[in-house]
């Protein structure tokens, strides 16, 4: 039995007349990379910041690290790492006081920020940018850093909110390891993405559309229920349906 | 309480890290007080005037000793025709213009009675105010002298005594003015400024998926600026202290207690900006509007209050820099204590608490 770490029964939210994201329900378990997929303005970042307590829905439940959106958000906000579309760091701090800032806001003691510096800055080889200003490094670098920082106080769930874009793909494929490297850890990822090729590397993908989600199975399983053989045309097969058009 | 620290040494980075902006908020006081100090005064030293003395008798020469020993003239005698004096003032050349008819002395003497003219250049009407009452006051001494020789029975001397700023200087007023406008510049600026790049930058996001409360981030935010607001204040008491001769009479303790106040008040204002602001540029853009103008015009410091249309009088009541001013003048010019302000102080207070309110409401539901 695989331990369920994010469960939503019906969750909604509406604004005014719009139903941005519409009865959804569905199940991620730990240490699993569960894909988000949706054209713009299908809900998806709606439905995320429901999920990380940013955003009272305006029914349904969800239950996200063992607690509930509704009553105990700063709860989940300890148990959940969060990395946005926006690139997050602070250009005018060094890598270090970056990840020294980050990892102090989330309460770790002194010497836990200091190894985990010291264990972060090896493992993503930045020995000797560590005292530069993030503002100097490569775009690829900032977003591995960033998704690093993201995890620095070991969540149970990051959400990764199309962490990828405007990067070339080898540094996607880097950026990728990472990932498998934290879920093999036993943290789940929530990420949401524009590029299907993405969408292969999850172990289940869901597809929203027009607030709903249409689609939910592994992306083998996808491939096989829509009779195609890429993700691509699984994708454009469901945004093919969609009322709603991009904001 | 390690989670403050983390966050305000982070705030501080920030702050020195971007020198430019650091070179204006140091910068912007130091300039302020030597171009006021020096350069715009209301004094006028050393004007051009001309004297045309028809008369060369012992009446006139003796006014115009006196004018020739005063700093306020630069004297330039010649005989000059009507026609030339006109001139003379259309070229710009001259602010005023005395002529002594040609029977001074024996009118004075025989009849009780002379006329001198004056004419000033009226295009600046400060200056020629100004100026006329300087003549006066030259002949009105001139006669005082007369006095004792001469049988008037019955003459009033006023004596005027300029109280707390008996050389009519300029500095008095406006130094209290400039300390107002720094500090509301720079508190609510700055504050605005740096909690919506944030915003623009995304990373307010990062913020409040975090466990780190609304209300940390700006306590985070206020510190560093509480703190520069503090040096800079010492730098324009110092340069007002050494630089420009004015003492402050009052206690320090309550001039910073009462600055505090206005920061505190500054800062609240800061936050609520970055509240109904969504980028840099227009947050600076609000608090420079929303705040220089009626600092700098409602304020009292450069227009007196009371001459204002009753619209704008009550519209000044709301404009914190006003009871600041107030205040500021009482304990560093007039030497007066808490008990001489303490209504000023209530009012001050008063929309500290309020703003801060407002600003506290707005922060939460932005988190929506």
């Amino acid at each position: 039995m695989k331990e369920t770490v994010i469960k939503t029964n019906k969750l909604t939210k509406r604004f005014g007349d719009f139903v941005a994201v519409d009865e959804i329900s569905f199940e991620v378990h730990r240490g699993e990379i569960f894909g988000f997929l949706g054209a713009n303005g299908a809900g998806k970042t709606t439905a995320m910041r429901m999920l990380c307590g940013l955003s009272i829905p305006t029914s349904g439940e969800a239950n996200v690290a063992g607690f509930d959106v509704f009553r105990e958000t700063e709860e989940i906000k300890k148990n959940i790492g969060y990395m946005s579309q926006k690139f997050s760091l602070y250009e005018d701090l060094t890598v270090l006081e970056n990840i020294e800032f980050y990892a102090g806001i989330y309460g770790l003691t002194d010497k836990e920020i200091k190894d985990k510096s010291d264990e972060l800055i090896s493992k993503l080889g930045l020995r000797n940018e560590a005292k530069k200003l993030v503002g100097s490094l490569p775009l690829g670098w900032k977003q591995k850093l960033s998704f690093s920082v993201a995890i620095v106080h070991q969540p149970k769930i990051v959400f990764l909110d199309e962490p990828t874009g405007g990067v070339d793909p080898s540094m996607r494929r880097q950026f990728w390891d990472l990932i498998y490297d934290a879920a093999d850890k036993g943290i789940t990822i929530f990420v949401t993405t524009h590029y299907l090729d993405e969408a292969e590397y999850c172990n289940r993908v869901s597809i929203m559309v027009d607030g709903r989600i249409d689609a939910l199975d592994t992306p083998a399983g996808l491939r096989k229920q829509f009779g195609v053989g890429t993700m691509d045309e699984v994708f454009y097969k469901l945004a093919r349906q969609a009322k709603r058009s991009a904001d | 309480m390690k989670q403050l620290f983390t966050f305000v040494k982070k705030e501080f980075y920030h702050v020195f890290r971007d020198w430019k902006t650091l070179l204006m908020l140091f910068g912007l006081p130091v300039i302020q007080i030597v171009v006021f100090g020096f350069a715009l005064t209301n004094e006028i030293k050393k004007a051009n005037i001309v004297v045309v003395d028809n008369a060369k008798d012992l009446a006139s020469q003796q006014i115009i000793d006196k004018m020739e020993g005063s700093k306020f003239f630069s004297l330039q005698k010649t005989l000059m025709s009507s026609s030339q004096i006109d001139a003379a003032f259309k070229e710009g050349t001259i602010k005023l213009a005395v002529v002594f008819p040609v029977n001074f002395n024996t009118d004075l003497l025989h009849l009780n009675k002379a006329s001198i003219q004056v004419i000033a250049d009226a295009s600046d009407p400060n200056t020629a105010i100004t100026l006329t009452s300087y003549v006066s006051s030259i002949v009105g001494d001139y006669q005082a002298q007369l006095v004792p020789t001469s049988a008037i029975p019955f003459t009033i001397q006023p004596e005027v005594r300029m109280l707390y700023n008996p050389d009519l200087k300029g500095a008095p007023n406006f130094v209290p003015g400039v300390m107002a406008m720094v500090l509301l510049l720079v508190c609510v600026m700055m504050t605005s400024v740096s909690i919506v790049r944030e915003k623009e930058l995304g990373t307010m996001e990062i913020l409040l998926v975090s466990p780190v409360k609304p209300l940390m981030v700006i306590i985070a935010k206020a510190i560093p600026y509480l703190f520069l607001s503090l040096i800079n204040l010492c730098a324009i008491l110092i340069l007002s202290v050494y630089a420009l001769d004015l003492p402050i009479k009052g206690s320090l303790l309550l001039l910073f207690g009462e600055s505090a106040l206005l920061i505190i008040t500054a800062l609240s204002l800061g936050l609520l900006v970055s509240t109904v602001t969504s980028s840099q540029q227009s947050a600076m853009f609000t608090s420079m509007l929303g705040l220089m103008l009626p600092t700098m015009l409602l304020s009292g410091y450069m227009f007196p209050i009371e001459n204002m249309p009753i619209v704008l009088q009550l519209i000044s009541n709301i404009v914190p820099a006003r009871w600041y001013y107030i205040i500021v003048k009482a304990v560093m010019l007039k030497g007066l204590g808490f008990s001489a302000i303490w209504k000023e102080t209530l009012i001050l207070a008063g929309m500290a608490v309020f703003f801060l309110a407002l600003a506290l409401r707005n922060f939460k539901i932005r988190l929506e």
